[in-house]
């Protein structure tokens, strides 16, 4: 029950692009239309969801404070949070690289598909971002982590859809000021769904 | 050497990563003492922030050993608990968790500039986005509050950030945590919607309200296990 | 391009925020107030910079298939550096900052510059490029927080600037400017304006 509620609000009222503008790089340059905006999204919750457990693990069993006392009670003072940053962020990249691999291999249809912008991924801000939120809130255990993941991932694939699907329909259908094509009414596009996300604060199940 | 060989990129990678990791290691442990001494610094700041001293950046540590005269942890009784871990260092954020029969309540005891005893109780709890945390104040009848001090950590500016503005602390001042010998928290209501039966509430935050619910629920949790420490002051 | 359109051309004409597109994730969550804005823009310029030359310096020995990898490990490094020196010698605006420092790594702007300028050039022009370019997004950063700040708490550095006599006239500060969404709204001005002066920016 707690991890459903989790789920729900890491889609809605947590929601990385409307609530943290996270992922916005990439969220900006590939909305342009529905389909690979689409996949885009389907790859970052991917990543979202496998980064986030393994980095989870990794922060609780290596990285914080007294975290290597399994090795044995000597350990016990060993601190090595100054490293999180360093391991999440090779964690994203190794990860990056595995996946790319594997899917070239097994799935190659799913690969020229995605595979353009498996390499993007790595500097998303939304993975990284994932993993420091992760830390900084102190999950309870892995399953909260992995549906946190999951829950950010389906998130922003649900944002940049809506948005790359409005991106279409506006270039098509509506006079903007000429400065504005583009960039800026995309801006502001994503800010007033921001707006409209923040209805859901409070969210609870 | 051939730059594309597998050898080569080991090599690299494994080089690079001892380096990187050396100047990590290196600046992490000659700035640890500082950043130790700033966190310790913050929260001596905080406890005194509760009973509204505000000291000078560089007179931190000697304002708090001046005005902080004692403190110890108290169990569930009220009874002092021998022996444990010294108040300053007690886990607020990770006690607040457990059942209240399991935790150690640290207990501030100031003495200000006239002579007047306060005792001050650390609390932690959620807000909105993220963790809140705060210390409350108390007359030495153990229950008229004198001063509150709240934080946060990524609330919204201007919303659920105000509980550390002074218009929303100032309101507990005066408040009573003991009422007919028994101990009752202070509620956190929507702002003109008082409870009935009980003048002790203060007004929410309009458009905070998560993080105010947040704070009554923080002075719930974290207060009333320290019921019997406070009623025993008010027998005294 | 010579030294000198290295180092002013990121300032408007390919500024990184709203030319390039790039970094738009902090430039939004840090501009609440200008003090945490500064913090983040000199952050930003000390990392870009070193990052910069350290990989200009190096670039001939990296090898091509493991280079994202070894940018990011120095990005890393310099930005724990950072965030270490901060809580040591800045608590306060740190804690402010939170999670947004950890996030310069995967700022675009800094895997931009590496990838595009220093991994093809020498160490000088690669430093002017890197505090150019993080001029450019502190310049962005400052302009978003200056009307955030003024607009939404009617301070700014935390020194009230809306006369009190305001107040009582009735004047209220604008909650709205507060929330998130509305750094979205003052960056797409900023880029209105800038693509109104400057016409071939526009698209079609």
């Amino acid at each position: 029950m707690e991890n459903l509620n989790l789920f729900i609000r890491s889609i809605f009222v947590d929601n990385m692009i409307f609530a943290y503008f996270l992922g916005m790089c990439s969220f900006i340059a590939v909305s342009k239309n529905v389909k690979t905006a689409f996949g885009l999204g389907i790859a970052v919750t991917f990543m979202l969801t496998v980064t986030l457990p393994v980095n989870y693990l990794l922060n609780t069993y290596v990285l914080s404070p007294g975290a290597l006392t399994w090795l044995g009670p000597e350990y016990a003072d060993v601190d090595l949070s100054f490293l999180s940053l360093i391991v999440f962020i090779a964690v994203i990249a190794s990860m990056t690289q595995l996946v790319e691999m594997v899917v070239e291999k097994y799935a190659p249809a799913l690969y020229a598909s995605l595979g353009i912008f498996l390499p993007l991924i790595a500097v998303n801000c939304a993975i990284l971002g994932g993993s420091l939120f992760m830390q900084q809130r102190g999950f309870a255990n892995t399953g909260t982590a992995v549906f946190a993941g999951l829950g950010w991932g389906i998130g922003w694939l649900l944002a940049i859809t809506a948005v790359a699907a409005i991106r279409e329909r506006i270039a098509q259908y509506s006079n903007i000021p000429a400065p504005l094509r583009g960039v800026g009414i995309t801006f502001i596009i994503t800010a007033l769904m921001g707006v409209a996300f923040m209805s859901f604060l409070g969210i609870k199940i | 050497m051939n730059k594309q060989g597998n050898l080569y990129t080991i090599i690299y990678i494994v080089v690079l990563v001892v380096v990187v990791g050396a100047a990590l290691a290196f600046t992490s442990i000659s700035l640890k003492d500082r950043q130790q001494a700033n966190v310790k610094a913050d929260k001596m700041t905080q406890i005194l922030a509760s009973v509204r001293i505000t000291p000078a950046p560089g007179d931190v540590i000697s304002d708090y050993n001046r005005y902080i005269t004692d403190t110890y942890c108290v169990d569930m009784q009220g009874n002092k608990v021998e022996g444990a871990t010294p108040a300053f260092d007690v886990n607020v954020a990770e006690l607040s968790k457990e059942a209240p029969e399991k935790r150690l309540l640290p207990v501030y005891v100031c003495t200000l500039a006239d002579g007047s005893t306060k005792y001050i109780l650390p609390m932690y709890g959620a807000g909105l986005w993220g963790p809140i945390w705060g210390y409350i104040s108390v007359d030495s009848d153990g229950s008229t509050v004198y001063g509150t001090y709240f934080a946060h950590q990524g609330e919204t500016p201007g919303l659920g950030a105000e509980i550390e503005k002074p218009h929303f602390r100032d309101q507990f001042d005066g408040k009573h945590l003991i009422k007919d010998g028994t101990f009752m928290p202070i509620s956190v209501v929507k702002h003109g919607l008082a409870p009935q039966g009980n003048e002790d509430y203060v007004d929410g935050i309009s458009g905070g309200t998560i993080t105010s619910k947040g704070v009554g629920a923080m002075i719930d949790n974290c207060l009333s296990p320290y019921s019997a420490f406070l009623e025993n002051l008010q027998a005294k | 391009m010579s030294n000198k359109e290295v180092f002013f051309n990121p300032f408007s004409k390919s500024n990184p925020v709203i030319v390039q597109i790039l970094g738009i994730c902090s430039a939004l969550a840090v501009t609440v107030k200008l003090e945490p804005a500064l913090v983040m823009g000199l952050s930003v310029i000390a990392v870009l910079a070193f990052s910069n030359v350290i990989i200009s310096l190096i670039r001939n020995t990296i090898p091509t298939n493991i280079r994202i990898i070894v940018q990011l490990v120095i990005v890393a490094g310099l930005v724990v550096i950072v965030s270490q020196l901060l809580q040591a010698y800045a608590y306060n605006v740190n804690k402010q900052l939170s999670v947004f420092i950890g996030l310069i790594i995967t700022n675009c702007i800094l895997m931009g510059r590496l990838e595009a300028f220093a991994m093809a050039n020498r160490p000088w022009p690669s430093f002017l490029d890197g505090v150019g370019n993080g001029i450019g997004y502190a310049i962005i950063l400052i302009i978003v927080a200056f009307f955030r700040e003024l607009l939404g708490s009617g301070t700014l550095l935390g020194y009230q600037v809306v006369p009190q006599c305001f107040y009582e006239a009735g004047y209220v500060n604008n909650g709205l400017m507060i929330l998130p969404p509305m750094a979205l709204i003052v960056v797409a001005c900023i880029i209105w304006v800038h693509r109104s002066i400057n016409k071939d920016l526009q698209e079609k």
